[in-house]
C-alpha cells in the first residue's frame, strides 16, 4: 500500500484514504460548444499512458476531501511530488 | 522401510510422546516433531500422489519449499485445511491428517495409469489435446481431469473459526530468524529502535536448528530477544508480501499447533506492518538435481536429511546415499554419519573435490565416487537402490540404499526482495540470482543475500546419463509434474521467453511457486537455447510467499462485518411491522410489508391499490441529500445539471438530470430552492456519494471561482413519503405554518413549517403519480413523525409500502430509475427525457457530447414501454428483444427489458425496455425469446397510467 503525501494536510497517509482521479492538467474547455468533434474527443477520451513520470489527480477522499495533483512513476509506483490543484505542472 | 528415530539427538522432547493419525492409521511421534518428521520416524515414505501422473511421492524438503507432501488436516467440521505442507504442520496430540490426490488409496491409485501414459502427456498437453471438440471438453475431459488431477478438496461447510488483523509500525522489520536475521534484530535493537522479527517456523533459528553446535548460542539469543522491550518476536508468522514503501503483510498462525480443544481465540492474525527499514534474512533453499527417478519416495534434499537427523532425531534412511554437485552435501553427509546414520556413499559429478572433504569422508569410512552421477533409482514406492555411472561411461553399478540425498547447491530466497521491485543479478558462482539494487530502504543479509558460505559447487542442468533425456523421468517441478524433457520440448516447439516456457510447461506455477524448480528450469532452457541464463530471463515472484487461508485475508470482514449495513431511523418500526427487506447500496430497505400469509406479489398488489385508491406511506430516508449553499449556488447547479436552475423561484422544486461529460445520464433527483442562495438537492440512493464527489471535483478543480459550499445531509434527514389521493387529509392535522391547499402549495413546491411540532421541509412531490408529500424532518424525529402519520392515517386506511411497490407505482407512470432503466450509455433523449434539457443553456456538464455524431444519429437504443400480448405474462428483467424470433442463432438483439412488473391497478403486466430506435417502433410487435418459448409484446409509450398527470393535481 502506497503512502501518499497530501499537500493540504501536509502528511503522508495510507493509500486507502485516497481516490485516484485520472490524468492531471486537463482543463475543461471554457466553451465546449466551440470545439470540433475531434477536439472534444481529445478532451474526453485521449489520455497519456507513459512509462515513467505521470501527472495524475488524487483526492484525499477520506481525509480533507480535497483534490491535488501528483507526479508518479508508473514503473516504480513511486510518488515524486504532490502539489495543490491549480498549481503549474511539476 | 526408510526412516527411524535415532537413539539420541534432535530438539524433540523424548519424554513426551504425541499420538496422531495419517490416512486413518494411528502413529506416535514426539513433542517438537512436525508431521513429516514424525511420519518418517514411523517409516512412512509415501506422502502423496503427484498432480498429473499420480506418481508416488515422499518429502523433498523440510521447509516451506516442500512441493510433494501436501496433506489435508482435519480439525473438525468446517475446519479442514487442504494443501498443507507436511513439514510445516506442527505435530500435536490428536492431529488428524490425510494424503491427497489419490483414489481409492495412496498405495493403490487408479490415476497412476497416467504415469504409464506419460508419453501422451507432454508439455502443453492440456492446450493441445483438449482444444477440440468443445462438447467433449465440457462433458468428458474437464470432469475427468478434475477428478484425476488437482490438489486437496476445499471444505464445503462454514469455517467456524475467526481471524484477527492488526497494523504495526516499526523502525526495523527483520524477516527470517536464522542466525543472520537474529543478529540483525539484536543489532538494530541496540539503538533503541522498535524492531519486529518474524519467522515462519515453530521456533526461531533457521539453519541453526539443524546444527547442534549453534544451539547454545540460539538459546541465549532468543532469551535476549524476549528480554528486549523494543523487540517484538513473531514466531509461526510468515511474511507473505513485501509491498510499496516497506509495507509488509504477514500471517501469524495462533492455534493450529495445539489440539482443537485447547485452541482459544483467533486462529490466525494478519499483520500489516509499515517499517522504516526492512532486513530480509530469508535464507536459501537447496536445489534438487535432475535425473531419472529423482522423485521416488526417499529421494530428498540433503538439507532435509540433515534437518530430519539433527533437528528431529530421525534418520532419513537406514542406508543413505548422497548425490552431490556441491560441498554442502558432503558436510551434510559427514554430519549425518556423526549422528549415527549409515552413509552408503557420496557420489559427486566433480573430480576435484577439496582434500579436506575427501579426508573427512575417508576418516568417516564413507565410500566416495567422484566424476560419477546417479543414472537411475530402483523402487517405486520407496528407494531400494541407486544406479551410478562415471561420466561418459555406460558401465553402471548399483548401490543398495533406502534413501538418496540430493545436494545441488543453493538458491537464495529473493521472493520478498522481488515483491518490493528489487533488481537481481546473476551470480555465476552461486548459479543463482542474488539481490542487487532496490529503491526502498531494504537490505538482504545472510544466505538470501548470497552472503553465506556453503562451500562451492557446480551447476548442472541434468545429471549426465547414458539414457536420452526424453526417456528419463527426471522431474524439474515436482508439484506440477514437469520433467526436463517438457522444457526441452517447449523450446523445440518455438518458445523462447522463460515467461512463455513457464506457462506452456506450467513449470513453477504450482502452489510452491517454483521454489525448488525455477532455477533448474532456467538452466535447462538456457542450455537448450544455447543462450546464457541472463538472456533467457527470470519469471516474477508474486505474493503470497506461501499459500494462505482465505480466513486470514478476510479477517473480521465477514457476516455482519462484511460491509456496513446502513439502517434508517424507521428501520426498527419496519422490523416490528413484519417488513421483508432488501439491501440497496448498503442501505437496508423495507421491500414490502406482508400481512398474514401474503406472498410478495399479493402484498405488493395490496400496497399498490391502497396508494392508488387511498394513501400509503414510504420510508424514503435513503435518498441522497446535498445542501448547496452560497451566492453562486444557482450558477453552479446550472452548470452541473441539464435543466435551467437560475430561473427557479425559492419555494419551488425541479427534477434535475445529471450527465457525465460524455453525455450519458449518471443521476437524477428532485431538488428544491429554499432561498436564493440555498438548495436542497436529492440524488438516487446509490448515487449520493458519487454525485457529491463529482460536484466537489468541478467545484474544486474547474470552477474554484464559484462561492458555493456542498454538505452531505443524507443521514441528517428522515424522509417520509405520503402518497395517494388522501395524502393531504392524513398530514393536515399534523402540519402547522403551511397552507396545504393546492393553490397555495402546488405540485413541485417546497414549504418550511412544522409537523408534529418539529421543523420540516415539506416537499409536494410524487414518484407515484398520485398527490404526494415528502416530509423531511431531522433524523432524530423521524420515527416519532412516522408513527404519528401512521396513527393519523388509520382513519384513511393508510398502508406502509416498500421499495417493490414503489418500483411498480413509478413504472406505471414511466418514471425511470437511473441504474436500472439506464446503463451508463443513455442520453436524456434516449431515456425520453429530452424535455429536461435546457435548450437555451450555453453549457452544462455533458452538453457538448449531446451533439456528437454518434449521439444524434439513428440506431440508438431508446426507452419505451412494452405490453405483452398475453397480459398475464410478466417479462423477465434483462431478457433480450429480437424482431424476428425465427431467425437463426445467434439472433440480432435489439435491446433488453429493464423493468417489468404485474400492475394490480391495470390488471396486467407492464414493462420498460431499451430498444433500438424504440420510439419509431411504437405499435409494432417485438419478441422476447425465452427458454420456455417466445413472448410477443407491443411497443408502447412509457406512461401506462394517467398520461395527462391529472392525479398529481388532486
Ligand atoms: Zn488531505
Amino acid at each position: 500500500m502506497l503512502l501518499i503525501h497530501c499537500p493540504y494536510c501536509a502528511e503522508a497517509r495510507p493509500e486507502v484514504e485516497f481516490a485516484y482521479g485520472g490524468q492531471a492538467h486537463i482543463a475543461r474547455p471554457l466553451d465546449p460548444s466551440a470545439l470540433s468533434d475531434a477536439d472534444w474527443e481529445q478532451y474526453l477520451y485521449i489520455r497519456n499512458n507513459p512509462r515513467g513520470r505521470h501527472h495524475e489527480r488524487w483526492r484525499h477522499a477520506h481525509g480533507c476531501g480535497r483534490f491535488f495533483n501528483a507526479v508518479r512513476d508508473t514503473v516504480t509506483d513511486k510518488f515524486e511530488v504532490t502539489y495543490p490543484a491549480g498549481e503549474a505542472a511539476r | 522401510m526408510s526412516g527411524y528415530r535415532l537413539p539420541t539427538g534432535g530438539r524433540v522432547d523424548r519424554a513426551k510422546s504425541v499420538s496422531f493419525s495419517f490416512d486413518g492409521q494411528s502413529y506416535t511421534g514426539l513433542a517438537g516433531d512436525n508431521l513429516a518428521s514424525a511420519l518418517v520416524a514411523n517409516g512412512v515414505t509415501l506422502f502423496g500422489r503427484s498432480f498429473k501422473y499420480h506418481r508416488p511421492r515422499g518429502i523433498l524438503g523440510m521447509g516451506s519449499e516442500e512441493p510433494n507432501a501436501l496433506v489435508t488436516v482435519d480439525r473438525g467440521p468446517g475446519r479442514t485445511t487442504p494443501n498443507l505442507r507436511a513439514p510445516s504442520v506442527p505435530l500435536h496430540s490428536g492431529l488428524v491428517a490425510s494424503s491427497q490426490n489419490r483414489f481409492p488409496s495412496l498405495k493403490f491409485d487408479l490415476g497412476a495409469v497416467n504415469d504409464k501414459l506419460g508419453a501422451f502427456f507432454p508439455a502443453g498437453f492440456y492446450n493441445k489435446t483438449f482444444m477440440w471438440p468443445r462438447s467433449a471438453w465440457e462433458k468428458l475431459y474437464e470432469p475427468a481431469i478434475r477428478q484425476m488431477a488437482g490438489l486437496g478438496d476445499s471444505p464445503t461447510s462454514r469455517d467456524p473459526d475467526h481471524y484477527a488483523s492488526t497494523y504495526a509500525h516499526c523502525e526495523v522489520l527483520v524477516v527470517g530468524a536464522g542466525p543472520a536475521g537474529i543478529e540483525a534484530a539484536l543489532a538494530a535493537a541496540q539503538s533503541g529502535d522498535r524492531v519486529i522479527l518474524v519467522d515462519e517456523q515453530e521456533e526461531i533459528g533457521g539453519g541453526a536448528l539443524a546444527d547442534p553446535a549453534q544451539w547454545a548460542w540460539l538459546t541465549d539469543a532468543r532469551a535476549q530477544l524476549l528480554a528486549l522491550s523494543n523487540v517484538q518476536l513473531l514466531e509461526r508468522t510468515t511474511a507473505i508480501a513485501h509491498l510499496h514503501q516497506n509495507f509488509v503483510v504477514a500471517v501469524q498462525r495462533l492455534t493450529d499447533h495445539v489440539a482443537p480443544a485447547q485452541a482459544q481465540g483467533a486462529r490466525e492474525k494478519l499483520w500489516r506492518i509499515r517499517a522504516a527499514r526492512v532486513v530480509l534474512a530469508q535464507g536459501a533453499i537447496e536445489r534438487p538435481l535432475v535425473f531419472d527417478g529423482n522423485d521416488v519416495p526417499g529421494v530428498m534434499l540433503a538439507s532435509a536429511g540433515r534437518s530430519l537427523a539433527l533437528r528431529f532425531g530421525v534418520a532419513p534412511g537406514h542406508a543413505v546415499a548422497v548425490m552431490a554437485t556441491h560441498d554442502s552435501g558432503w558436510h551434510d553427509a559427514l554430519a549425518l554419519a556423526k549422528a549415527g546414520v549409515h552413509i552408503v556413499a557420496i557420489i559427486d559429478v566433480r573430480d576435484d573435490v577439496s582434500s579436506d572433504l575427501l579426508d573427512a569422508a575417508g576418516a568417516a569410512g564413507i565410500a566416495v565416487h567422484l566424476n560419477h552421477a546417479v543414472i537411475g533409482v530402483g523402487g517405486r514406492h520407496a528407494v531400494k537402490s541407486v544406479t551410478i555411472a562415471a561420466a561418459g561411461s555406460s558401465a553402471a553399478r548399483t548401490l543398495s540404499c533406502d534413501c538418496l540425498l540430493m545436494a545441488g547447491g543453493w538458491t537464495p530466497t529473493v521472493h520478498l526482495w522481488s515483491h518490493a521491485k528489487g533488481s537481481l543479478r546473476w551470480d555465476a558462482d552461486w548459479a543463482a540470482y542474488l539481490p542487487d539494487s532496490i529503491d526502498d530502504n531494504v537490505i538482504a543479509v545472510g544466505g538470501g543475500a548470497g552472503a553465506w558460505n556453503y562451500g562451492s559447487g557446480v551447476a548442472v542442468s541434468n545429471l549426465p546419463s547414458p539414457k536420452p533425456v526424453h526417456q528419463q523421468k527426471a522431474f524439474v517441478d515436482f508439484q506440477n509434474d514437469v520433467k526436463a524433457r517438457d522444457i526441452r520440448l517447449a523450446v523445440q516447439e518455438g518458445f523462447r521467453s522463460i515467461e512463455h516456457i513457464k506457462r506452456y510447461t506450467t513449470n513453477g506455477m504450482a502452489t510452491d511457486q517454483g521454489k525448488t524448480s525455477n532455477i533448474n528450469g532456467l538452466q535447462i532452457a538456457s542450455e537448450v537455447l544455447s543462450k546464457p541464463v541472463t538472456a533467457v530471463g527470470l519469471t516474477t515472484f508474486r505474493p503470497p510467499y506461501t499459500p494462505q487461508t482465505f480466513g486470514a485475508l478476510m479477517g473480521h470482514h465477514k457476516d455482519a462485518l462484511f460491509q456496513p449495513l446502513r439502517r434508517t431511523v424507521i428501520d426498527d418500526w419496519a422490523v416490528a411491522n413484519g417488513a421483508v427487506f432488501e439491501n440497496v447500496a448498503q442501505w437496508r430497505r423495507a421491500r414490502y410489508f406482508p400481512q398474514g400469509s401474503e406472498t410478495m406479489d399479493q402484498a405488493v398488489a395490496r400496497e399498490c391499490l391502497a396508494v392508488r385508491e387511498r394513501v400509503g406511506m414510504f420510508d424514503a430516508s435513503t435518498l441522497g441529500k446535498i445542501e448547496v449553499v452560497g451566492p453562486d449556488a444557482a450558477e453552479f447547479l446550472n452548470r452541473m445539471y441539464t435543466n435551467p436552475w437560475k430561473s427557479l423561484e425559492p419555494g419551488r422544486c425541479r427534477y434535475g438530470l445529471l450527465l457525465r461529460e460524455d453525455g450519458f445520464i449518471v443521476d437524477d433527483g428532485v431538488s428544491a430552492r429554499l432561498a436564493p442562495d440555498r438548495f436542497h438537492l436529492t440524488t438516487t440512493t446509490g448515487g449520493a456519494a458519487r454525485v457529491l464527489g463529482m460536484m466537489e471535483d468541478y467545484l474544486q478543480t474547474e470552477w474554484s471561482d464559484l462561492d458555493v459550499w456542498l454538505t452531505s445531509t443524507t443521514e441528517q434527514y428522515a424522509v417520509i413519503a405520503v402518497q395517494g389521493p388522501l395524502a393531504r387529509a392524513v398530514i393536515a392535522p399534523l402540519v402547522a405554518g403551511i397552507d396545504l391547499s393546492h393553490e397555495a402549495f402546488p405540485h413541485m413546491a417546497v414549504r418550511e413549517g412544522t409537523i408534529c411540532g418539529v421543523p420540516t421541509r415539506l416537499f409536494r412531490v410524487s414518484f407515484t403519480g398520485e398527490l404526494g408529500f415528502e416530509v423531511n424532518v431531522a433524523a432524530e424525529h423521524g420515527l416519532a413523525v412516522w408513527q404519528a402519520i401512521h396513527e393519523a392515517g388509520q382513519a384513511h386506511g393508510i398502508v406502509p409500502y416498500g421499495t417493490e411497490t414503489m418500483h411498480v407505482l413509478r413504472a406505471e407512470k414511466g418514471y425511470i430509475i437511473v441504474g436500472q432503466d439506464t446503463d451508463g450509455t443513455l442520453t436524456p433523449d434516449d431515456a425520453g427525457l429530452g424535455w429536461a434539457v435546457g435548450k437555451k443553456k450555453p453549457d452544462f456538464v455533458g452538453k457538448r457530447s449531446l451533439a456528437r455524431p454518434d449521439i444524434v444519429g439513428a440506431g440508438r437504443k431508446q426507452l419505451v414501454g412494452l405490453l405483452t400480448k398475453d397480459p398475464q405474462v410478466v417479462l423477465e428483467e434483462g431478457a433480450q428483444i429480437v424482431a424476428d424470433p425465427a431467425q437463426p442463432v445467434p439472433m440480432t438483439m435489439l435491446g433488453h427489458v429493464t423493468s417489468s412488473y404485474h400492475s394490480a391497478t391495470l390488471g396486467r403486466s407492464i414493462a420498460l425496455a431499451m430498444l433500438v430506435d424504440g420510439r419509431a417502433k411504437l405499435g409494432e410487435t417485438i419478441y422476447v425469446p425465452m427458454p420456455g418459448g417466445t413472448i410477443a409484446a407491443e411497443v408502447t409509450g412509457m406512461v401506462f397510467l394517467d398520461p395527462k398527470g391529472s392525479r398529481l393535481d388532486a
